[in-house]
């Protein structure tokens, strides 16, 4: 891997642009939009206070601002640098904000999670929808941008609404058998939404689009649960990942565990392929001794690169033994992904910690450092 | 009777203690003088006999002897010794006879005593013996009893040790249990607990977020509010709809449409996965049909039972197959009918092969050729044969190739001579090909660069005409302005702000020419100046400006055409005014592009007049 020249940013708030021709990266509270081949600045905005979320509009046209100390959203767009919104929550306050995925409304989650008031950008409606839930990942899209799912709560009982994104009109309203619920994830081809309970209990329920439960999934009792959840791009499996370091695979006709992996800290099995990341030590030429010596960050003679080389098998990853009396311990999947292809699936276990990376038909394990 | 008593004589110590180990208890007469003792169980020791007998009857007391020995006698029961006395006081005769019997009577009585005494001795001789044996079986015994009595004692106490173990066990086991049950109780109660207070609290705090809601409703905070700079359009362009009934149940329609969709497509996939295996099923139990079929020709004795059974599958299954074919596989039954096909048919082949195997293995240990089985021998023969007449195939190519060749080398100069020409014609052709694949392409680019040309030298003459309406729009404007005003200042100022812009090098009257169409363009070929270079000289003394331009065609001489400062001034008529002469040299051929340059010249002349209007 090569890596560029370093350039400046806060609170890790850098994202790409759907079409993939820009980047937006923030420091303070000027947001920056840069050209995706050659880097250089395309656009310069100046927001009102210290930016804590940016988001891109699905179409690319438009890049949200969120400044939740002062309860502020302020819109861009690319086309149009002169064009400015403003949206303010004034004393309800903001927690979170997203955009819908026709990228003309916006979702502000006021404070308390007391209400969504949905903006519109084309019209002067706004809509206020009541009683969501404060959890990890509460509001979800499907693909196409049709439908969006909320999890509510109201008299300590989990709900899920499904809206119509087009004219946000309630479609349907059920509850879910669910002590906590932690996150809702439609399936990509938007007819399954997977709900899942909190860490101290595992389960895992699966809903149609028309709310109708199909199959509810626990592997185990009285442990913690589940920790990441992703869904394969073809709609055909559901990953779940848990605290005890396994990644299970349910199939979606019978909603039945297929597979599970495991990961020990020791490999092994002579089948499997291990990439250990070795850093180059940097380059220098001859030029290297010139007035003025470099700045930081601006000499291409230092840059860093890193390749990958093959270990040989056994290979023992480096493991730390996480603290368990405390709350969110940092064991168990953390982050699950499937390559476009679904023929891969990278997984994330908190617990080992050099840095390493291991390809099998259906397991690649990048594990934490 | 009387004691006896044995009295130790001095001269008789010795026998006295051998006879005495005999007797127990020997009491002899008071008479001293007699050493008389009596052997109870005694063989008489030829030593002491004499002595002994001696020893009671001496020639001095036969008288007292005798009546002694009458007394004892009779004391007996033996009869007297003494003869029938006739009177009491004649001393009595001794019976003789009567001393015999009783000496006969004493031996047999000796005799028998002494028998008696041997089987008295050997039997307790035996007893003792069986004494013996019996003693040392008894210790034996009680000593095996002792020691099984302690192996006893040991096994009841590791028994005892055991069972204390066990129950100590089965006691910890029972405390787990209690354990874990209590704390599962706990648990549970714990869970209870946390749910309820988790229930209360999210009441309260559901009270809380109500009252902060209509709070924050009620006030009316006329900060929250969207400041936009215009309203942005729809993603789709379409227009918003209102939400009414309608939109509701198209929702729902949508929705279940989706839904559907997405099922029947799964049920697709999911039928051309059946389809498929169901052909690939199919295709199996024919190919292991055929596999075994074929051993009907060779009817053998062990395979009997199996050939029948595949004759009878194969009839069978041809009727299945129909059967299924026209039911779609669809149904239950026919699903169970093809897979015991298929279990069947795998049965019958393993079993075959079983066989195969049995007499592989067979034919390795005996080695005799079964008819039916292809020994290795014979099959690497055949390989042989086979490979041998590879070879010769291979051989008689090669010998043919080659008598073409010969064939083909072995023909007259002409013939070659022919042939080469061939070969060159061949190559003139293609040459001929690629030149005019070549013209052609060359043509091709020629033509691009003139439309090229043609499409900069449009764009240029556009770019003139945009030029000259500005010009002429600032010359209103300047005209508006400065109607009175004297000319150095302005002209300088128009000097400045147009040499400053870069298209005053293309000013072209190509607004005017509507008006001046007979002279402007002489005639319509194309004209090609691009880049124009000129020096603008700015000249204060010259009172007025004019812009001349002129358009040149390709074969006309240089119009130059100057635009008198009469428009401008109306007042000075005849003024001087620059001029430009413009030589444009441009040969659109070129092959060098249709770059020209130009040089500009300025000079104070005349103005040549134009019939302007």
């Amino acid at each position: 891997m090569n890596f560029s020249e370093v350039f400046k940013l806060s609170s890790l708030l850098c994202k790409f642009s759907p079409d993939g021709k820009y980047l937006a990266s923030c420091v303070q509270y000027r947001l920056v939009v840069r050209d995706v081949n050659t880097l250089q600045i395309l656009q310069l905005y100046t927001c009102l206070d210290q930016i804590q979320h940016i988001e891109w509009s699905a179409d690319s046209l438009f890049i949200l601002c969120a400044m939740y100390k002062r309860g502020l959203v302020q819109v861009w767009s690319l086309e149009q640098p002169e064009w400015h919104c403003k949206i303010d929550e004034g004393s309800a306050g903001l927690v979170a904000s997203c955009w819908s995925p026709d990228g003309r409304h916006i979702l502000n989650t006021t404070e308390f999670h007391l209400r969504i008031t949905v903006w519109s950008l084309c019209t002067k409606s706004v809509s206020y929808i009541k009683y969501p839930k404060a959890c990890l990942q509460g509001i979800t899209f499907t693909r196409d941008g049709r439908y969006m799912a909320l999890a509510e709560r109201r008299d300590c009982k989990d709900y899920v609404s499904i809206f119509v994104c087009s004219d946000w009109q309630l479609l349907r309203h059920f509850d879910t058998d669910t002590q906590d619920l932690t996150g809702i994830e439609w399936a990509p081809n938007g007819c399954v939404l997977a709900v899942w309970d909190t860490c101290l209990e595992y389960k895992i329920l699966l809903y149609s689009l028309d709310g109708r439960l199909l199959s509810a999934y626990s592997a185990y009792e009285w442990s913690l649960g589940i920790k990441s959840v992703a869904w394969s791009p073809s709609s055909q499996f559901l990953a779940v990942g848990s605290y005890d370091g396994k990644v299970r695979i349910l199939n979606h006709v019978t909603w039945k565990m297929i597979t599970e992996f495991g990961h020990p800290a020791t490999i092994n099995n002579p089948k499997i392929v291990v990439y250990k990341e070795a850093e180059k030590s940097p380059q220098l030429g001859l030029g290297c001794l010139s007035f003025p010596p470099p700045g930081a960050g601006a000499s291409p003679l230092l840059s860093s690169e890193s390749k990958y080389e093959i270990a040989s098998v056994p290979v023992s990853l480096q493991t730390l033994k996480p603290v368990t009396d405390r709350a969110n311990p940092k064991i168990g999947i953390g982050m699950l992904a499937f390559s476009p292809d679904s023929y891969f699936l990278a997984t994330r276990n908190g617990q080992l910690c050099r840095r390493g990376c291991c390809l099998t038909p259906y397991c690649v394990l990048w594990p934490q450092v | 009777m009387g004691d006896w008593m044995t009295v130790t004589d001095r001269g008789l110590s010795s026998e006295s203690k051998t006879i005495s180990q005999y007797t127990s208890e020997i009491k002899m007469s008071p008479s001293s003088l007699y050493s008389q003792q009596v052997l109870c169980s005694s063989i008489p020791l030829s030593k002491n006999v004499h002595s002994f007998f001696s020893a009671f009857c001496t020639e001095d007391n036969i008288e007292q002897s005798i009546s002694y020995l009458d007394q004892e006698l009779t004391t007996f029961g033996f009869p007297s010794l003494y003869e029938e006395s006739k009177g009491k006081e004649t001393k009595r005769e001794l019976n003789i006879v009567a001393v015999l019997n009783c000496m006969n009577e004493l031996l047999v009585l000796q005799r028998k005593n002494l028998l008696a005494q041997e089987n008295v001795e050997t039997q307790n001789l035996k007893l003792g013996s069986d004494m013996d044996h019996l003693q040392s079986c008894y210790s034996k015994l009680k000593e095996q009893l002792e020691t099984s009595r302690r192996e006893m004692i040991g096994l009841q106490e590791r028994d005892r040790q055991l069972q204390c173990k066990n129950r100590s066990l089965h006691q910890l086991l029972k405390n787990e249990k209690d354990e874990v049950q209590k704390l599962q109780n706990i648990i549970a109660s714990r869970a209870t607990q946390y749910n309820h207070d988790m229930k209360r609290k999210e009441r309260e705090y559901n009270k809380l977020k109500e009252r902060l809601h209509q709070l924050v409703m009620n006030k009316k905070d006329k900060k929250i509010a969207m400041d936009i700079l215009n309203y942005v359009g729809r993603a789709d362009g379409k227009r918003g709809s209102w939400r009414t009934g309608k939109t509701e149940a198209r929702n729902e329609d949508e929705m279940y449409k989706i839904l559907l969709n997405d099922y029947e497509y799964r049920q697709k996939q999911i039928l051309m996965e059946n389809a498929e295996l169901k052909k690939v099923l199919q295709q199996m139990k024919k190919e292991m049909i055929s596999l075994l079929s074929p051993q009907k020709k060779k009817p053998r004795e062990r395979v009997d039972d199996s050939t029948g059974t595949v004759i009878s599958d194969v009839e069978e299954d041809a009727g299945e197959l129909s059967r299924e074919s026209m039911w779609d596989l669809s149904c239950e039954t026919v699903r169970e009918q093809l897979t015991n096909s298929i279990r069947k048919q795998w049965r019958i082949l393993k079993s075959h092969v079983e066989k195969l195997d049995n007499q592989v293995s067979k034919v390795h240990l005996e080695g005799f050729n079964d008819e039916d089985v292809i020994s290795r021998q014979d099959h690497e023969q055949e390989t042989e044969k086979l490979e041998l007449e590879i070879q010769q195939c291979k051989e008689m190519i090669k010998t043919q190739q080659q008598l073409l060749q010969q064939l083909a080398t072995a023909c007259d100069d002409d013939t070659t001579s022919l042939l080469r020409d061939c070969y060159l014609l061949e190559e003139k052709e293609r040459l001929k090909e690629e030149w005019s694949l070549f013209k052609e392409q060359k043509k091709n680019f020629e033509r691009e660069r003139r439309s090229f040309t043609e499409a900069a030298i449009r764009l240029g003459l556009e770019r003139k005409a945009f030029e000259e309406e500005r010009a002429s729009w600032l010359k209103q404007q300047f005209l508006n302005m400065t109607t009175f005003d004297h000319q150095n200042s302005e002209n300088v100022k128009l000097f400045s702000a147009f040499s400053g812009s870069s298209d005053w090098d293309n000013l072209i009257v190509h607004s005017r020419q509507p008006q001046k169409k007979p002279h402007s363009v002489s005639n319509g070929s194309p004209v090609c100046m691009s880049k124009l270079t000129k020096s603008l000289p700015a000249s204060p003394s010259t009172s007025d400006f004019c812009q001349t331009r002129s358009c040149v065609s390709e074969h006309s001489s240089i119009n130059v055409l100057n635009i008198t400062p009469e428009e401008i001034k109306p007042n000075q008529v005849g003024g001087e005014c620059t001029n430009q002469k413009w030589s444009v040299a441009s040969r659109p051929g070129s092959q060098e592009g249709c770059y020209s340059g130009c040089s500009l010249t300025y000079t104070n002349s005349h103005v040549e007049k134009d019939d302007l209007p």
